[in-house]
């Protein structure tokens, strides 16, 4: 793979050819505050994962991208390390307005809940104490714990398919070495990625 | 809170930084790292303030990976929030523009089928270790369990937004069956 060069095309939003897969004349193309307030509403709309949100907005609302440029970037950015909606507020934001917009996007997304935050520490800080308000925050804990499980067993159906051993093998060992050996996170990655990785590539 | 100083705010950013680029599949993934690192190496917070932070951030819209951002804050105050929530998104997004700008020549190309395949497994295995390692957390006891299996199967079988979800589990919480 030969080295990639910052972000051909898109610095210059005049030029719609840079981006293959059909920028149609009739797509509107966001301005700086527009990319703000977008993913703003996108962050602020979005409890327990933003991706239909993010989703509604930008495809069906304000019809920035075509149904398959949003799998298309999506797909993209679950491979790419850090949280999949970041990424993909800073690959939309440069595809229209360059480095600018990358910094719109994600400013927007992650600006707003940033302030709600720290005024929700602030409270924290100050009555974390009351045992209504932990037994509160244990509920939800629970909860979250519940919802990210019924994710993995979404997620976890289609490795089962054709009677795969590896796929399954490699979530296993990974669930045991982070959850319950609690080894250091880089170290189990550094071997089970390259590992994973060259199964793939055998079963291809 | 703990009282921040340059080193803190090094020892942050240098943390949150380098995990930035191992959290696959998002923020929720890298919950078990937090956890080591700022529970059991640093101290930086109770096993208790750390079940408490990540509860605070599945309820605060947005991102999950906000619960850096309380992280930060419980070690050096609005400073350490704001280095710590800098550090755990401004590596993957510089790479994320770079990857960006260049994915658009490589689509289609056998590799990102391949890397799919080899990684998905990996994000499954690592949001399950989150889950079992907020189920581990003091305060957790018989009914805990209840409501973590209660919204399991509520979310995996019927289409319900996560936020009724965590209103019943907080009010469940408050009536003191907790």
């Amino acid at each position: 793979m030969s080295v990639p060069s910052p972000i051909p095309g898109p610095a210059e939003p005049s030029t719609p050819t840079s981006l293959p897969s059909a920028t149609l004349p009739e797509q509107p193309q966001p301005t700086l505050t527009e990319l703000f307030i977008a993913f703003a509403t996108i962050s602020l709309s979005g409890f327990g994962g933003v991706l239909a949100w993010s989703r509604r907005m930008l495809v069906e609302e304000r019809k920035w991208l075509t149904a398959e440029q949003f799998n298309e970037t999506y797909a993209l950015c679950s491979f790419l390390p850090g949280g999949n909606i970041l990424n993909f507020s800073v690959i939309f934001g440069a595809r229209f307005r360059g480095v600018g917009g990358s910094i719109a996007a994600a400013g927007g997304l992650m600006g707003p809940p940033l302030l709600l935050v720290l005024i929700i520490a602030g409270i924290y800080a100050h009555y974390g104490d009351l045992p209504l308000l932990r037994r509160a925050l244990t509920g939800v804990a629970s909860a979250a714990a519940g919802l990210m499980a019924a994710t993995v067993a979404k997620m976890a159906r289609p490795l089962f398919r054709n009677r795969a051993v590896i796929g399954p093998l490699i979530a296993f060992v990974t669930f045991a070495a982070i959850g319950v050996m609690r080894w250091p996170l880089p170290l189990v990655l550094a071997v089970i990625v390259p590992a994973s990785i060259a199964a793939a590539m055998v079963r291809r | 809170m703990n009282s921040g100083g340059g080193g803190t705010l090094l020892t942050l950013a240098g943390f949150f930084g380098v995990l930035s680029l191992f959290a696959i599949g998002g923020g929720n993934s890298a919950v078990p790292e937090m956890y080591r690192f700022a529970v059991d190496v640093q101290h930086w917070l109770s096993d208790r303030q750390f079940a408490d932070s990540f509860a605070l951030a599945q309820l605060t819209p947005g991102p999950n990976i906000i619960i850096v951002t309380l992280i930060g804050f419980h070690v050096a105050g609005v400073l350490g929030a704001l280095v710590a929530t800098l550090a755990m998104c401004g590596p993957p997004a510089v790479f994320a523009y770079f990857v960006g700008g260049a994915s658009d020549r490589f689509k289609g190309k056998t590799w990102h089928a391949v890397l799919s395949r080899a990684l998905v497994p990996v994000t499954i295995g690592l949001i399950a270790a989150s889950a079992a390692v907020v189920t581990s957390t003091a305060g957790y006891n018989w009914m805990s369990l209840a409501i973590t299996v209660g919204t399991a199967l509520m979310a995996y079988f019927v289409r319900v937004h996560p936020l009724w979800l965590f209103a019943a589990a907080a009010v469940i919480g408050m009536s003191g069956l907790l």
